[in-house]
């Protein structure tokens, strides 16, 4: 993650002089009864950029669209840059938004379409000229600059979008799934350039995608979404290494919870009795629940070790067989199943070419773990 | 079933008797029974596209045939009045008489010109107008709630359930000098003695404006309804204001629902002959006018069959505009 260091040092959020940029105070959005947004809050902070994350339906566009000037809030306010948004017209906010539908005029051709924001400000033709070539460069767009929309693939539409609503170089761009219908190599490209423009101009963005990985590797912080309110904000290892919730455990990469009892509770160290197997989880933090409580021990596939021999450990380990194994190249998957039939996930390194001490399917196996790679939820 | 299905269905039944048949040994009968199906199907296909076909021929072409014959021939005191395009002398002559003189009338006579070009002029004011009615009518019954819509549309079509000419006279009663709007506007105290309105100028487009605009409506409704609205959040979005988007965005993708509306309004109004006889002067020069006066005053028919052929080609050219615009358009949309 060659962003997580760029950014490492850009924590604003913890900084309590600093003011956000975007301030979203409780708000709610309803179509008649359907609640869409749910009371929600979020500070976002100058330079940010944001990835909103969740499941389709999740209110992800219906809170950019808010943003934007498009949809009015039920309740709640939205501050940009310190101002009241609730009487601004969409044409006058500092904001851009690239749409999910891409919105492109179907009259205009490609440069038109680019050119069509700066046109509404009092720039010279010249001016116009040049940076919508910079831009039709930027997304590599140059050889369809006389193209009608109707003329283009879905990713060079889709580029055409991004293009006008970078060009403008707006204090805030939303981007409602920039990047979905792009391939591989053009998305880690672009990727990279929204990152350089970032850099160049000092944009905040709030950037939506369904894409785990872009948001990983784009974002200073990722908001969870899950049916209208914010499940947790936090940097992309907070994500993924502390879920506050089984619901963003889940969400985010994958997950093998075990339901089970706190049995010993002490301040830097907690004991879990797992409910359906005879194996009890020792995990060396403090867990603020109570005694006796119903909890899930969390721990994702890769910080699970699978060995044939037995660890010599009292805790912390399960027997199980090996049920699948999926090859994927750097890594492969393990479904171990363990007695009672569920099945637990497990990933390790391909270390070695060929290796014949591989393990191999319906191998009896030894599955441990370090007492810090748990997470116990308790919701 | 859908539309596809039958044929489909028939293909399946087809291909069972045949393979029915191979296996009785019969491979020439199926050969040819499959040779035969295709060439009806092929012929079915033929016969569909012939129906508008021997549409047009019969009730288009062979009477412009027959008008243009009249057209070319001499006025006659006889039955029918004017003189047959060729004769039999002496059962070996074959006797052509070709008149050009009637289309030659039309160029010399300036009463003409004067009719046809006071009926464009007519005609394309009256569009305009019912473009600057119907245009907003059109973006307010789109951009509507759909309860509502159905109801607007509905207004929009139900003075048609009553006949045009009742229409039209009802417009006399509204007009004239002691009618509804004198009186109302002399109660209201506004005028003291009644405006002349009918049989003037005014009075005819108004007429043509009232009769024709659902025409200008009823497409524009239909292009702007399918308008897309995030394309106006995005030009909102870019800093665009409301009135420029409409300029930018809203009306050249409402092009062809203009010129749609435009020519239904136009090509029918050039041609208008019930609306200037009731509620325009006597003396309003119109080309509709001119053909009944030369058709059942003077009984030259002749002279009002070139008259009509004149305002057919005058009619057909904004079509061919229409057709030449449709087409690109719908190449555009592909
Ligand atoms: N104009 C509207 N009227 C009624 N319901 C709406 C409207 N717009 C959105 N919704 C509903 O609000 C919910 C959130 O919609 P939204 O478009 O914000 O989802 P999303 O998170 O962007 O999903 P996706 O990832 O599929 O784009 C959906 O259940 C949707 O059906
Ligand atoms: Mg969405």
């Amino acid at each position: 993650m060659a962003s997580s260091t760029t950014f490492s040092t850009f924590e604003p959020w913890k900084d309590p002089a600093e003011k956000p940029y975007v301030c979203i105070d409780r708000v709610t959005k309803k179509f008649g009864d359907f609640v869409a947004v749910n009371d929600i809050s979020l500070d976002i902070y100058r330079k940010e950029l944001f990835c909103l994350l969740g499941a389709s339906g999740c209110g992800k566009s219906t809170l950019l669209r808010m943003l934007a000037g498009f949809e009015e809030a039920s309740s709640g306010r939205i501050l940009i840059d310190g101002m009241d948004m609730a009487e601004i017209p969409p044409y006058e906010r500092p904001v851009n938004m690239m749409f999910q539908s891409y919105a492109l005029f179907p009259h205009m051709n490609v440069s038109q379409n680019v050119s069509f924001g700066l046109k509404q400000e009092k720039l010279t033709g010249q001016v116009i000229k040049t940076r919508v070539e910079e831009m039709l460069e930027l997304v590599k767009l140059t050889q369809f600059a006389k193209r009608k929309p109707h003329q283009l693939s879905g990713g060079q539409r889709q580029r055409v979008a991004l293009a006008r609503s970078l060009i403008k170089r707006p204090k805030l761009l939303l981007l409602d799934e920039p990047l979905a219908a792009l391939d591989k190599k053009l998305r880690e490209h672009t990727q990279f350039e929204l990152m350089n423009i970032q850099e160049q101009l000092g944009v905040t963005f709030i950037v939506v995608t369904h894409d785990q990985q872009e948001a990983m590797t784009l974002a200073t912080r990722i908001g969870v979404m899950e049916e209208g309110y914010i499940a947790q904000v936090g940097t992309p290892t907070e994500i993924y290494e502390f879920p506050g919730s089984r619901f963003v455990a889940d969400f985010i990469g994958s997950v093998n919870s075990f339901e089970g009892r706190i049995t010993v509770d002490e301040p830097d160290h907690v004991i879990i009795r797992m409910l359906d197997q005879d194996v009890d989880i020792f995990v060396d933090h403090g867990v603020s629940a109570s005694p006796n409580a119903r909890v899930w021990a969390a721990i994702r596939p890769e910080k699970i070790h699978i060995s044939r021999t037995d660890p010599g450990q009292a805790r912390n380990v399960i027997r199980g067989k090996v049920k699948e194994i999926a090859y994927m190249g750097d890594f492969s998957i393990y479904l171990v199943e363990l007695a009672g039939g569920r099945t637990v996930r497990v990933t390790q390194p391909n270390l070695r070419r060929g290796d014949p001490e591989r393990i191999t399917w319906d191998e009896q196996v030894f599955l441990h773990w370090l007492p810090s790679s748990i997470v116990v939820l308790t919701e | 079933m859908t539309t596809r299905g039958i044929p489909a269905v028939t293909g399946r039944i087809i291909r069972q008797a045949e393979s029915l048949l191979k296996r009785a040994g019969l491979e020439g009968l199926a050969i040819w029974l499959a040779r035969r199906v295709r060439r009806v199907r092929h012929l079915g296909r033929n016969l569909v596209i012939a129906i508008p076909y021997a549409w047009l021929l019969a009730f288009f072409l062979i009477p412009f045939v027959i008008v243009l014959k009249i057209a070319l021939s001499d006025a006659a005191i006889a039955q029918p009045p004017y003189t047959p395009l060729w004769e039999w002398v002496g059962d070996q002559y074959l006797n052509i008489k070709v008149n050009l003189g009637n289309f030659m009338f039309l160029v010399e006579d300036n009463l003409y010109w004067k009719s046809y070009l006071n009926s464009v002029k007519v005609a394309l004011v009256s569009t305009v107008a019912c473009l600057l009615i119907g245009y907003p009518m059109a973006y307010g019954i789109a951009r509507a709630k759909s309860a509502y819509r159905t109801i607007l549309l509905m207004l929009v079509i139900l003075p048609f359930w009553t006949s045009f000419l009742i229409r039209v006279y009802a417009w006399i009663g509204i007009l004239k000098n002691n009618g509804l709007l004198n009186n109302f506007l002399m109660w209201l105290g506004v005028i003291d003695s009644p405006i002349v309105m009918l049989q003037t100028d005014f009075a005819v487009y108004l007429g043509i404006v009232y009769s024709y605009l659902p025409f200008m409506i009823l497409p524009l409704y239909a292009n702007l309804e399918k308008l897309d609205e995030t394309l106006l959040e995005a030009a909102y979005d870019l800093g665009c204001k409301p009135a420029r988007t409409f300029l930018t965005v809203t009306l050249p993708l409402s092009v062809p629902g203009i010129i749609a509306g435009s020519m239904l309004v136009f090509i029918p109004a050039v041609g208008e002959f019930v609306i200037p006889a009731l509620l325009g002067a006597p003396d309003t020069l119109m080309i509709g006018r001119i053909l009944w006066d030369e058709f059942f005053g003077n009984r030259d028919w002749p002279v009002a069959s070139a008259v009509a052929i004149a305002l057919l080609l005058l009619l057909v050219i904004p079509i061919v505009i229409l057709q030449h615009n449709q087409a690109r358009n719908s190449e555009a949309n592909s």
